[in-house]
């Protein structure tokens, strides 16, 4: 099938600027802030230039204080604006989490439905650049426990655009995680495409074998470890979820009624992460099907450990190749 | 300590500063003659009615009233004490058990009225949750205020539909609601200006700080009105603050005034001044309504174990409704007939407001799914369905029967 001339290579982070971008230039009430999103572009130059094309007062650097982010941003959503807000780095969320929590996702629901609040929270997310503590975490749980909010974490520059576009059109307050160590992977992403569901999982790798399923940055990593399963013989179905709340749980079946065997996999620790909600529902909807538990490959229960230690913390090819051949074993 | 440790208990005013502000430019000789009349260990405050319902002048703010009419001032009067009656019967709903909770504004009608009839139809309002004058002149039904105190719903009001955002619960939250709000306006171009409501515990939260520094940088149309009423729950106000409240604007950069808030024309005034300084561009105010919390926090508090009697006696001599009353007989803005009519009116609203809160029906239990999301959840949809399914096995069960 020919590429049209819409498509074209760019970095993941690149897509999310475009696509802010294009949201800036169709929508006079979109508005993007944070720290640093102005003139800087952004620590990792996501909204780069955008300040410079749109002005001050529509690309806005904020003071440097989370809660007073996402709590005006409420305000201008309720005078009719849709913010996209940037919280600096993952570990730096928690300020913001009463606002997020008490108010911005439960504010819909209070007003019995009358007040919509349109807010994308851009939070680059998970570890693996060497960086210093709280620039490395994976809270994503954290929030999908809160109902009244969407979690999305694309995986490649393509969903990163279109889901990006979604998000800022949804009525609905919108977490969007963004692999921050995958910010300068390159991928086609057509511009005119018509996007499927903002929700909806994507079977990535077809397999036979075992499901992986992952969403963020670990979906490149399950897709390694398809290639290297390969070697061995081993078909491996690849799932990428794309959305951590809702999570897309009829694709997560679809597949493992095909394969019978589960893995989970992300960054965040696995003691109630999201792995720990989908063995649950899997077991209760695939009991039959399974030919073995759901397994979790995930952080360790203990805080996210200096950068020399990342490695050993975060899931790798052999790890996960580890619970595949657990799981297989079965 | 520092030099600055005194500040809680000494006045600090320079000769420039109006009475009671900070950070303003204006200056007049009547404040400092106000501020030399008071003792230098309180703050001055503004004050055009004092509580003997004597007028005072005031060159500063009396402009801001200058308009006003007998007919005006009965509207206040009317208002305040609308107000308390409908306070007072929905205390007394909650201690029948037709609510579950009531945070009464008992003290503070004054505050409530004279800032509440400042605002012009576009101004947008973020309350706390004891903001009932308030939410009076905006015309908000009154019975729509206690749905949440009944448990049938957390706020069923449209915000929209009078400019009157949610009661919120979480202290301080709604200040930056209120500042990004007014952004907006900015942003639009408008000249209508917002009110932030909050306490004098509030003022300890993060968010109201946030909520200074935001809108001092952005210098938003926003009014953040404090009603000091010298209690959050059990803790006095030198829990919160070494200096008087109205001083930490000072350091954001924007003016900060202390008011009476039991005289309603001063509230009025004060509160006129700073949505005129937000309309004209020039930013934040805070004004801080000293004031008092003469009952409960809320039905579930028992002051009796934190403050004396004699303290509440001494505010009772400074009641905001008392103190109109004497105005208006003395300057006979008012007859008997008038005062006649409105227990009447009183008594029909406490009335109206008994039959509504008791025919309020219990939501339906799939309320629990409804409006969760604008744009719908699978998660939730399965929930429904389950939660559906679950409760037409009961009716399968009594079908069989």
């Amino acid at each position: 099938m020919a590429q049209t001339v819409t498509s074209k290579k760019m970095a993941l982070a690149k897509a999310i600027n475009e696509s802010l971008r294009r949201a800036l230039d169709a929508d006079p009430k979109v508005v993007v802030m944070g720290e640093d999103v102005g003139k800087l572009g952004g620590v990792f130059r996501v909204t780069d230039g955008l300040q410079k094309d749109f002005g001050e007062s529509r690309v806005i650097d904020t003071p440097l204080a989370e809660s007073g982010i996402v709590g005006t941003a409420i305000g201008l959503a309720l005078r009719g604006y849709r913010p996209v807000v940037e919280i600096q780095f993952d570990g730096f969320v928690f300020p913001a989490y009463d606002q997020i929590v008490t108010q911005l996702a439960k504010m819909h629901a209070r007003s019995l439905g009358k007040v919509k609040l349109p807010v994308v929270v851009r939070i680059p997310y998970g570890g693996g650049i060497g960086a210093v503590e709280h620039h490395s975490e994976s809270p994503e749980s954290l929030f999908a426990h809160v109902a009244g909010l969407k979690i999305v974490s694309p995986s490649n520059a393509s969903d990163a655009y279109w889901m990006m576009q979604q998000a800022i059109q949804s009525d609905d307050p919108v977490i969007f995680f963004e692999p921050k160590r995958r910010y300068w992977d390159k991928s086609d992403v057509d511009t005119e495409a018509i996007p499927g569901p903002l929700h909806a999982a994507r079977v990535v790798r077809a397999g036979t074998d075992l499901t992986l399923a992952a969403y963020g940055p670990m979906v490149k990593l399950c897709q390694e470890v398809a290639d290297a399963a390969a070697e061995e013989g081993r078909s491996l179905e690849v799932l990428d979820l794309r959305s951590v709340s809702p999570i897309d749980f009829d694709a997560i079946q679809a597949s493992v009624e095909r394969t019978r065997r589960l893995v989970v996999v992300h960054e965040a620790p696995v003691f109630f992460g999201s792995g720990a909600e989908i063995a649950a529902r899997i077991t209760e909807r695939c009991f039959y099907h399974l030919e073995a538990p759901v397994l979790r490959v995930g952080g360790y229960h203990a805080p996210y450990p200096p950068a020399r230690l990342e490695e050993t913390y975060l899931p790798d090819l052999d790890r996960v190749l580890d619970a595949v051949d657990r799981s297989l074993a079965y | 300590m520092t030099v600055e440790s005194t500040a809680a208990r000494t006045s600090r005013r320079s000769a420039g500063n109006k009475a009671g502000t900070t950070g303003t430019k204006r200056t007049t000789s009547t404040a400092k003659k106000a501020a030399g009349a008071r003792k230098s260990t309180e703050p001055a405050l503004v004050q055009l009615l004092t509580p003997e319902g004597k007028r005072v002048k005031n060159a500063e703010f009396d402009p801001y009233v200058a308009g006003i009419t007998a007919e005006d001032l009965r509207g206040l009067y009317r208002d305040m004490v609308l107000t308390r009656r409908f306070d007072a019967e929905a205390t007394s709903l909650q201690r029948q058990g037709e609510l579950g909770l009531w945070a009464s504004l008992l003290g503070q009608e004054a505050a409530q009225i004279g800032s509440g009839r400042a605002l012009r139809d576009d101004d947008y309002v973020f309350p706390t949750y004891r903001e009932h004058g308030v939410a009076w002149c905006r015309g908000v039904d009154p019975t729509n205020l206690l749905g949440m105190f009944r448990g049938v719903n957390n706020g069923g009001w449209d915000p929209g539909g009078n400019n009157f955002h949610l009661y919120t619960i979480v202290i301080g939250s709604q200040t930056l609601h209120a500042t990004g709000y007014a952004m907006g306006i900015t942003k639009d171009g408008a000249d209508s200006a917002v009110i932030a409501y909050f306490g004098d515990g509030a003022s300890s939260q993060g968010d109201v700080a946030e909520a200074f520094t935001f809108s001092a940088v952005y210098n938003a149309p926003v009014v953040f009105f404090c009603q000091n009423n010298q209690w959050a729950i059990s803790e006095p106000t030198e829990k919160q603050s070494r200096v008087p409240l109205y001083q930490r604007a000072q350091g954001f950069g924007f003016p900060g005034v202390r008011v009476d808030g039991n005289d309603v024309l001063a509230s009025l005034a004060v509160t006129k001044w700073a949505l005129e300084r937000a309309r004209a561009g020039e930013g934040p105010t805070l004004v801080e309504a000293f004031t008092y919390r003469m009952g409960a926090h809320t039905t579930s508090d028992d002051p009796t174990r934190y403050r004396h009697d004699d303290e509440r006696a001494a505010w009772e001599a400074k009641d905001p409704i008392l103190r109109l009353r004497r105005h208006l007989e003395s300057a006979h803005h008012a007859d008997e007939g008038f005062f006649a009519e409105l227990e009447t009116e009183s008594e029909a609203l406490g009335k109206r407001v008994r039959e509504a809160v008791r025919a309020m029906p219990d939501p339906d239990h799939f309320a629990i799914f409804e409006n969760v999301y604008a744009d719908g959840h699978a998660l939730v949809d399965e929930e429904r369905a389950q939660f559906a399914a679950y409760q037409a096995s009961f009716a399968d069960e009594d079908g069989g029967e």
